[in-house]
């Protein structure tokens, strides 16, 4: 064959196989015609959302948290701004190298980085930390190369502006828990929300953190800002008027200055508090701005427990407060008559063993009034043995004692009223008659918070109306500016005559005319009150003060002010200072004179020009340690 | 004699032809122009570059359609041995990017010849099987297989697996065109598949590990959207997104938010999809399918060996680019950045495919002349 026909042939064949590439190809892009049909007609719809999710970013946009004040309007907790330091995750590839960039130029501790990376989803947004200095702030902005995906974000700080005191009140906002974060209080909340942690700011946190608002951004993949979609603006939080005088409060507090120990007082006629001091104390301030790890566990383990409201949450036995309430048992159950003469010759023999009184020798023959004037111990020995646990337990319960008062604060603890049943219940063994007499002033099972003797003192002096104290005075309505008055605290009458209560006053009026609490007599106004010194170790030899100091007693002071028309109640209780007349009658007596001042206005301040709160601040405690 | 045939004009399979072209060229700049900033900072405009681009690419096209292709194919030897050295310039000399080395920098351009080459390539192919008959699988096999080893060889060095792929296609598709004895075929057949294990890992290994990772998330791309399989599931996104109108043009928030990345170059495509919807893709495909049957057409009607099998291998080039780069933003093949012929933002890609369709028409303008 010639090569030329080779060739032709070659042409042809090449041409005949032609039809096969033009069929491969056509079959092949009508498969990507098919796949593109698929992807753009019948799963269309579904990219469509997937496109959606990419360019769209929500924003929460933070509401102010509410406010608190006092009474009288003064501040107790405002939002300042901060800087505070996020980290986007997604936009950070080497976390390791995140950290270690964090902890060497700005001191963070690795630990406390790692912990917060750790729970974190991948996409999400850690806070860092809050209130940033201006110089953390000027590192960060001068090492955005080596600080990939962390940003400043300016929000608003809760912050105290009083200085510490309080702070078992206000309490403290942190950043939300996960555990918290699931609940249904807390819905609508993410991970970094602020809420209330302790005090007033928890209790009252969903008024006061307001509503979050959202913005709806277009944002490119860089995560840029392109349109803002849509925006609803957060709502601010309510106001807080609490019933709280912070000149009293701040009185209180310095007067009981570095001693452990709680301060009550409280208008007894519709429950509110106007003050409620526990020491020592904390720094709210410190702790919304998010306390390093170390620091707060240094905090949780003090041995002085700062965290604790002792006013709420410290049981102590009420020893000759509880007098008051085993008064009423007494008229109230008709155990004896507020006249009858007990003897007392400074003991009480009951089985083999002898109840001392406080006093060696006795009181000698007493009726009611003297035995609560001079706290006489086997006066109430002897009728306590004589009404027996239960009935003691039954008028206890009466005033409040064994129960939380109900006060607007978490964590409220109910202190104990020791009966036959509960020891029973609890310690599997019967009651002892001889238990009973320790009870009868106030020492053995029985303990009680200084919230709770406020309430009894309160009822005592309100012929048995026993009102729940509360600490809101009024609320502002960020939504409407408008000032709403908070309903009435609830409350109940004890069914005890009031007869009954004109006696224990008499007794509690002589307390300070003649008794125990001498030191506590005021040429301001007339007071009437009761001592109180709790046990806290029941075997004890030697002179007080030979003693260590953890071992002391706790010395108790209740008492009440004017004598005619009460208006204000103080409960002072201080740890380990020995006795109540000396310790804490004293402190009483300031709180209430200040008070009263406060109170009548100018008539008094034009006399005594000098004595303004303020300088009622410098007096130093006055705490002896003599009796 | 060939003067006075070009000077007879186009006729309408022409004027159709250069239409589809200019359609596709035009939809290209468009969709550049759609992603990339009319005014940036510095530079001139990308689809204005392109522009400049396709006009260079029309000028190479008047000449590779008007210079007889017989007298072209008497330098295709020498002018694949300039591209086989600029291949070793290349790996020698070349700029890097993104961990390979594909250009040669020319004042403020860049070369890149692994793009340029394809052309002397179909050439040589073409000339080798055209100059006279080739007998046995040794002459129909083998030796046209040298003469695409060492150019398959330095692509892949780069290394531009998309590139070495095509050439690869080229030389495949130029064998099924001329037919071998099925005997000798399947000998080779065989061989590659007991060699495959030893030739995949070499292969393989040769792989820069950003490649390996972009085949490896081409088996589950949903695993990992931040990650690997990021680019594949946006693609998937935009063009999906379009659904059957599209968001029109200028309003694919997929491009034109940057969440689809190499919206003008490797994904030029999901733009186009996302804009213009399945109708728009359907146009589109009918174009390029017109296209492709129109090179086949030339082909067959090619007056010897040499014009039909160029106008294969151009059919060939182009429609290898355009398949692997639809399968890859589709969703169907691994992203292995091979551009879009025509529509592609990219210097020597256009003006290689435009000059590939001139010698297309140059085939089919000289098949009724005589020598």
């Amino acid at each position: 064959m010639l090569e030329s026909d080779q060739q032709a042939n070659e042409l042809v064949d090449i041409q005949s196989r032609l039809i096969l590439i033009k069929v491969g190809l056509l079959l092949l892009i009508a498969l990507l015609g098919l796949r593109l049909w698929q992807l753009q007609v019948r799963d269309g719809h579904e990219y469509q959302e997937m496109a959606k999710d990419n360019r769209t970013r929500s924003i929460v946009l933070e509401p102010a948290r509410g406010l608190l004040y006092d009474r009288h309007g003064q501040l107790l907790a405002n939002n300042v701004p901060s800087f505070n330091l996020y980290v986007s995750l997604e936009d950070v590839n080497d976390r390791d190298a995140l950290v270690s960039e964090l902890t060497t130029r700005l001191h963070f501790s690795e630990k406390d980085l790692l912990a917060k990376f750790k729970g974190a989803r991948r996409n999400a947004t850690v806070k860092i930390k809050g209130g940033l200095s201006l110089k953390e702030a000027a590192i960060v902005e001068s090492h955005r190369l080596t600080l990939p995906g962390t940003f400043i974000q300016p929000e608003y700080q809760r912050k105290y502006p009083i200085g510490g005191y309080a702070s078992h009140v206000i309490g403290y906002v942190g950043e939300i828990s996960e555990a918290k974060l699931k609940e249904q209080e807390y819905q609508g909340l993410h991970q970094g929300s602020m809420v209330g942690q302790y005090g007033v700011e928890r209790t009252y946190d969903k008024a006061l953190r307001g509503v979050a608002g959202r913005e709806l951004l277009e944002v490119d993949a860089l995560g840029h800002k392109k349109q803002s979609i849509s925006v609803r603006k957060p709502s601010a939080g309510d106001d807080f008027y609490l019933t709280l005088d912070i000149r009293l409060q701040r009185l209180a507090e310095d007067l009981l200055h570095d001693e452990a120990g709680a301060v009550v007082a409280l208008d007894p006629r519709d429950g509110e508090v106007l003050v409620l001091a526990s020491r020592p104390s904390f720094d709210p301030t410190a702790i919304s701005g998010g306390l390093p790890f170390a620091e707060w566990k240094a905090l949780l383990n003090d041995k002085r427990h700062p965290l604790t409201n002792r006013a709420i949450q410290g049981q102590y036995p009420p020893g000759s407060t509880f007098k008051i309430v085993m008064a009423a048992a007494v008229l109230g159950s008709r155990a004896a008559l507020g006249t009858d003469e007990l003897m007392c010759a400074g003991g009480f023999k009951f089985g083999r063993r002898t109840y001392r009184d406080w006093k060696r020798g006795g009181h000698g023959a007493v009726e009611l009034v003297d035995a609560l004037a001079q706290s006489c111990d086997v006066y109430f020995y002897k009728l306590g043995n004589r009404m027996g646990i239960e009935t003691i337990a039954s008028y206890s319960r009466q005033f409040g004692l064994g129960q939380k008062t109900g006060i607007d604060l978490p964590s409220e603890r109910s202190g104990l009223v020791p009966s036959a049943d509960w020891k029973r219940r609890v310690k599997g063994e019967p009651w002892y008659p001889g238990e009973t007499i320790s009870v009868s002033i106030g020492q053995g099972f029985m303990t009680a918070t200084p919230i709770q003797m406020a309430q009894v003192v309160a009822a005592t002096a309100m012929n048995g109306r026993l009102v729940t104290p509360r600490l809101v005075h009024a609320i502002r309505k960020r939504g409407t500016g408008t000032m709403e008055a908070v309903e009435p605290s609830s409350s109940r009458q004890i069914p005890i005559p009031p007869a009954v209560f004109t006696q224990i006053r008499e007794g509690l009026e002589a307390v300070v005319t003649k008794g125990t609490a001498k030191r506590s007599q005021s040429s301001l106004v007339s007071i009437a009150g009761k001592t109180g010194t709790a046990q806290v170790v029941a075997l004890r030899s030697g002179p007080e003060k030979d003693i260590p100091k953890e071992f002391r007693d706790h010395a108790w002071f209740v008492a009440y002010a004017p004598v005619d028309r009460p208006t204000i109640v103080v409960v002072v209780l201080a740890e380990h200072m020995g006795h109540g007349g000396s310790a804490a009658a004293p402190i009483a007596k300031e709180l209430i004179e200040a008070h009263v001042k406060f109170t009548s206005g100018g008539d008094l301040d034009q006399g005594e020009h000098e004595e303004t709160s303020e300088s009622l601040l410098e007096h130093g405690p006055e705490l002896a340690n003599d009796e | 004699m060939n003067n006075r045939r070009l000077r007879r004009g186009f006729d309408g399979f022409d004027w159709c032809f250069l239409g589809i072209i200019l359609g596709i060229v035009a939809i290209g700049i468009l969709s550049i122009h759609s992603v990339t900033p009319a005014n940036p900072s510095s530079g001139i405009p990308i689809y204005l570059k392109q522009s400049m681009w396709v006009l260079i690419g029309s000028l190479v096209f008047v000449a590779t359609a008007g210079i007889d292709y017989h007298k072209l194919s008497r330098f295709s030897y020498i002018f694949y041995g300039i591209g086989l050295l600029l291949l070793v310039v290349v790996l020698v000399a070349g700029k890097s990017s993104r961990g390979s080395q594909r250009w040669i920098p020319l004042g403020p351009l860049a070369v890149q010849p692994s793009e340029l080459v394809k052309i002397p390539l179909i050439m040589a192919l073409a000339t080798y099987y055209g100059i006279k008959h080739r007998v046995g699988w040794l002459q129909r096999l083998v030796f046209p297989g040298l003469i695409v080893l060492p150019g398959f060889l330095l692509i892949l060095k780069q290394p531009d697996l998309g590139s070495s792929l095509s050439f690869l296609s080229i030389y495949i598709v130029l064998v099924l065109a001329v037919g071998v004895k099925s005997r000798a075929f399947g000998l080779v057949v065989l061989t590659a598949l007991l060699l495959f294990p030893f030739a995949w890992g070499g292969v393989w290994g040769s792989l820069h590990s950003y490649q390996q990772e972009r085949i490896l998330s081409f088996v589950d791309p949903n695993y990992d959207p931040g990650g690997k399989g990021y680019h594949g599931l946006q693609s998937r996104i935009a063009i999906g997104s379009g659904e059957l109108l599209g968001k029109g043009l200028y309003g694919g928030t997929q491009t034109q938010f940057k969440f689809l990345p190499e919206g003008h170059t490797d994904f030029v495509f999901a733009v186009f999809a996302e804009e213009w919807g399945f109708l728009g893709v359907v146009v589109l495909l009918a174009m390029y399918a017109g296209l492709f049957l129109m090179g086949l057409e030339i082909a067959g009607k090619a007056r010897d060996t040499l014009g039909a099998l160029i106008a294969v291998g151009v059919v060939c080039v182009i429609a290898f680019g355009f398949l692997v780069n639809l399968a890859m933003t589709v969703g169907l093949a691994p992203i292995v950045g091979i551009p879009l012929p025509l529509m592609s933002y990219g210097g020597s890609a256009t003006i290689m495919t435009l000059a590939a369709l001139g010698l297309l028409l140059n085939v089919k303008r000289h098949r009724l002349t005589l020598t």
